[in-house]
């Protein structure tokens, strides 16, 4: 959610009934603002919360001119200080995706996964048991990326897309309408298009260029993994992401107001075909 | 061109004080007296029709201020009038700077017009009093008004687009041929041009490219956007979408946004019933008097906010609002906020109820006789099939299998049914009441792993196959959340006095408490640091279902029967032992580890001051379920999608294995057929018994005839 309109975003993913006490939201709006100016941001997100077991982290985003470029990500433990976390790459993901559990709340916690691994020694290869110490917040990097990548949400028409170069927020924009909002073919994922290009020439034909160019969330496998709900007595729209638990997007349809919050605990939601 | 009139130097001695009221910033060209003669018609003709041309190219902003009338008036002055006829119409077009005026002004030039001469004039105010506002008729002006530029004439003020210039060429016949004459200068041409081209309309809307333009730069010039160039394709789409979704008139509904209206009607009903109740003054003296059921969500509320966790205030009061109507509608003792819990489509609010001495056992007895009635007929049923078995002639192996016995369900008030459950999805909605958990549901339940879709009446599709449709899983889901989270601080609750020895009661333990009327509060600090601060004040759902175990080998009075025929078959029966959990108001510094994991994270929820904050408690099995406590007040909520934490991945049960058949016996042990050497080996052996058998016979007869010979 963008920090600019915090409080108000706040209010309005509510009703997944996590959000954040005042003295934390009174510490967000200060900071983030300055993490702004110092980080020289086009625009901060607020990203949501992770919560480990013996303390939480403070996630925040902050986007440059171009609203698709990888964004920069900081971290905090009481919404003052914010410390920038390392860009994501593949093979912090491979390695982390041996930890599981919940987040201890200590970035410099360290799990120790034993490994099998083929040592050679001379001739022989043996196999011993290696132990891999990963740091807490290598997985707190490649968590977040994983949950951007999967279930990052914004609406169609809210960025458009120019020949000139950047992507840009549209001033226009005015929300969906209200069919439109329970559809989830007006969603977009927030990252760069994956799946745009296997659809049919038919299809994109239909596509509009500036404003149709990222991943609609129709087509998420499985099926069903998104839970469209309307709250308030329709006035609100709320997708709630059941691939990871914890993520609400909210929209007021024909208002400018959208925004996305994870609080949860970190951890895909594998059981998901089963419960569905 | 455009020069503003020399001066209105004619005699215009009735319009002087006209005169003055002009306002000289328009720019008008105007034509003044010149001697005309009749030769020169035609060029003076030109140089009329040029006028709006060339005023057109330098007035655009006035456009707007000037009218038909003006032109009107200034088309009056015709060449072949009397030169002195221009100079009394000029001071009076002066006039016309706004809308009325000239339209009076034009009109009382139009009325002298026609009193003087000119049966031409009639035909030119006929031709311009009947306004065909319409593109052609623009077209047919513009085409009309290549006409050679001459400096230093001017010409009135008229708009260019005004549809009343254009003469209908069969009234003035032989002028227009005579304008059309004249070359055209190509620039002029181009422009006007390119001005008819961008006024063409195209097959499929009635709009133009030139309006929308129009549209587009009106709408960018009002709103003014930064960096309207990067903007420019937006814009444009959004004023084309405005085409197709004109604003709906104000006496229709917008159909969209009924549901809505509908929701917003029905939250609206929430608040004024109430009202209603609180302008009478009895009902005010009553209010004030008894205890409301209706706990203080707001300051619940509060206090979980402080915590982070929770609704939004507004969403708060609506549900304390229709806890108020629940209330009121139900036969309610005490009242609580359970919390929420999140489905597919819809989500659930949860109240926790307890009625009143007596009053819901009318509906429990309507279920009851129900679910009796239902086990009648399967008895019914069982025993026609024994009689049926008797009268077959082969009787066919009864099958060993029997049913597990089922486990009957707690009393209400008593164990996981002691509170009765409300839901409903959204404040203002009626509420709904969900029926008892039954042990079995409970076993079942923590075998499987669903998502509430948010209707009631929903089937749960799952192997094993649960007892039951939506309302029944929530029910379980939420006896299970209940029992595993609900705490107090240490003292909050205590026994009560002493009723009897707990070997008496069986070991089962107390199943009842009261609050402590001596309870202090335990400071804050002590209570995050240290969890033996906390107890739980539910009790422990047995592995069995229930919270006091029962043995599920006595029979009731009608299995007995049945079990008489069936008892030989019940060799080896398991003997059961009995369950036991952790004993109520156990501190939670006992509860089991999960994976190395401490099942509970507490927190101070402010840490900038301690000294004011509240003691937050996170369940970690289940996610979603906190507690808060703070001097003498505390309380538990429940917000999440209703399952439990696990940190392996779900495992679905696997089916039961394959149950054996019947016990091979004698008589249904498989034998191989014989085969053809047998058989004939039989046939033939047998032949020779009957061969030897009536050999005998013979003998036989055969003594008894040499017998009887004898």
């Amino acid at each position: 959610m963008d920090a600019e309109s915090l409080l108000l975003s706040l209010e309005l993913a509510s009703g997944s009934g996590q959000g954040l006490s005042p003295d934390r939201r009174a510490a967000l709006l200060t900071s983030l603002m300055l993490v702004k100016r110092d980080y020289r941001f086009d625009r901060v997100l607020f990203w949501g919360r992770i919560l480990g077991l013996v303390a939480d982290y403070y996630i925040a985003q902050g986007v440059s001119e171009d609203q698709l470029a990888p964004r920069k990500t900081l971290y905090s433990l009481n919404c003052m200080e914010w410390s920038l976390l390392p860009p994501a790459t593949k093979e912090m993901e491979i390695q982390t995706s041996v930890v599981k559990g919940r987040f201890m709340g200590d970035p410099s916690h360290e799990y120790e996964h034993t490994e099998l691994q083929k040592v050679n020694d001379g001739e022989k290869v043996f196999e011993e048991e290696v132990v891999v110490q990963i740091k807490e917040e290598m997985r707190l990097v490649s968590i977040i990326d994983q949950i951007d990548k999967a279930v990052a949400v914004i609406p169609r028409g809210a960025l458009f897309k120019t020949p000139f170069g950047p992507i840009n927020v549209n001033r226009t924009f005015e929300g969906l309408s209200l069919s439109e909002a329970k559809k989830l073919s007006s969603y977009f994922h927030f990252r760069e298009p994956v799946e745009l290009k296997n659809k049919t020439l038919l299809e994109k034909a239909e596509l509009d260029p500036s404003l149709d160019f990222m991943d609609s969330l129709e087509h998420d496998i499985p099926k069903g993994s998104w839970s469209v709900q309307m709250e308030r007595g329709n006035a609100l729209v709320v997708l709630r992401s059941l691939l990871w638990p914890g993520l609400t997007f909210y929209h007021a349809p024909r208002t400018k107001n959208y925004g996305y919050i994870y609080v949860g605990t970190g951890e895909k939601n594998l059981d998901l075909p089963f419960m569905l | 061109m455009g020069d503003p009139p020399p001066d209105p130097e004619p005699p215009s001695q009735p319009t002087s004080s006209r005169r003055s009221s002009q306002v000289s910033e328009r720019r008008h060209s105007r034509e003044l007296s010149r001697p005309q003669v009749s030769p020169l018609v035609p060029e003076e003709l030109q140089q009329i029709r040029l006028g709006p041309q060339i005023l057109n190219l330098r007035g655009w902003p006035q456009r707007a201020s000037l009218t038909p009338n003006e032109n009107l008036v200034f088309q009056a002055e015709d060449p072949y009038l009397n030169p002195g006829f221009p100079a009394e119409m000029q001071p009076q077009a002066y006039l016309s700077e706004g809308g009325l005026q000239a339209s009076q002004s034009g009109s009382l030039m139009l009325q002298q017009v026609q009193q003087s001469e000119g049966s031409l004039f009639q035909q030119l105010e006929s031709a311009y009093q009947g306004p065909a506002a319409d593109l052609p008729g623009q077209f047919t002006m513009y085409q009309r008004e290549d006409l050679p530029f001459s400096p230093g004439t001017q010409h009135g003020p008229y708009m260019r687009d005004d549809p009343t210039l254009q003469f209908s060429p069969s009234e003035l016949g032989f002028m227009s041929f005579n304008m059309e004459l004249p070359e055209p200068e190509p620039r002029e041409l181009a422009v006007q041009n390119a001005k008819a081209y961008l006024l063409q309309t195209s097959i499929n809307s009635d709009l133009s490219l030139y309006e929308h333009l129009v549209n587009l730069l009106t709408k960018i010039l009002n709103q003014r956007p930064e960096d309207p160039l990067f903007l420019l394709e937006s814009l444009n789409r959004t004023a084309q979408w405005e085409w197709f979704h004109p604003k709906l008139d104000t006496l229709r509904d917008d159909p969209e946004m009924q549901p809505t209206y509908e929701m917003a009607e029905r939250q609206k009903a929430m608040f004024s019933r109430s009202g209603s109740g609180e302008g009478e003054q009895e009902m005010e003296e009553e209010t004030v008097s008894e205890p409301t059921p209706v706990p203080n969500i707001m300051e619940k509320a509060f206090y979980f906010e402080q915590a982070g966790v929770g609704l939004s205030s507004d969403e708060s009061f609506r549900i304390f609002m229709a806890l108020k109507q629940l209330v009121e509608q139900q036969p309610v003792h005490t009242c609580r906020f359970w919390g929420k819990v999140l489905g597919l489509s819809r989500s659930y609010l949860v109240a926790e109820v307890e009625f009143r001495e007596g009053e819901e056992e009318a509906e429990e007895e309507e279920v009851e006789e129900m679910t009796e009635g239902g086990e009648g007929m399967e008895t019914h049923g069982e025993e026609e099939g024994d009689e049926d078995e008797d009268k077959a002639t082969d009787t066919v192996p009864k099958p060993t299998w029997k049913p597990p016995p089922v486990i009957p369900k707690e009393d209400s008030r008593t164990g996981t049914n002691r509170y009765l459950y409300f839901v409903c999805n959204e404040p203002g909605r009626p509420w709904m009441r969900l029926p008892h958990v039954t042990p079995i549901q409970i076993v079942q339940a923590r075998k499987i792993r669903k998502f509430f879709t948010g209707y009631l009446d929903a089937p749960v599709i799952s192997y094993p196959p649960f007892p039951g449709n939506e309302a029944n899983y929530l029910r379980a889901q939420i006896a299970r959340i209940s029992a595993a989270t609900h705490i107090s601080p240490l003292g909050f609750y205590q026994f009560g006095e002493e009723e009897g020895d707990e070997e008496e009661e069986g070991g089962a333990g107390r199943d009842s408490y009261e609050e402590n009327p001596d309870f202090e509060g335990i400071p804050v600090l002590e209570l995050v640091d240290s969890m033996a601060n906390w107890v739980h004040h539910t009790q422990h759902i047995l592995p069995q279902g229930r919270c006091t175990w029962v043995n599920p080998l006595q029979k009731t009075e009608e299995e007995e029967e049945l079990g008489e025929e069936e008892e030989k078959a019940d060799e080896g029966v398991e003997e059961v032992e009995q369950e036991v959990g952790p004993p109520l108001l156990t501190p939670l510094s006992e509860d089991a580890e999960i994976m190395h994991m401490a099942p509970w994270t507490a927190r101070l929820s402010c840490t900038f001051s301690p000294q004011y904050s509240v003691a937050v408690v996170r369940s970690n099995l289940w996610p979603g379920a906190y507690a808060y406590a703070s001097g003498k007040k505390f309380e538990n909520i429940y917000i999440g999608w209703g399952h439990k934490y696990s940190p392996e991945n779900f495992n679905p049960s696997l089916p039961a294995p394959i149950q054996h058949e019947y016990p091979s016996g004698p008589d249904t042990i498989e034998m191989s057929d014989p085969t053809v050497e047998e058989e004939q080996a039989l046939k033939a052996a047998q032949e020779q018994a009957l061969a030897a058998a009536e050999e005998e016979e013979e003998d036989e007869e055969e003594d008894e005839d040499e017998d009887q010979d004898d």
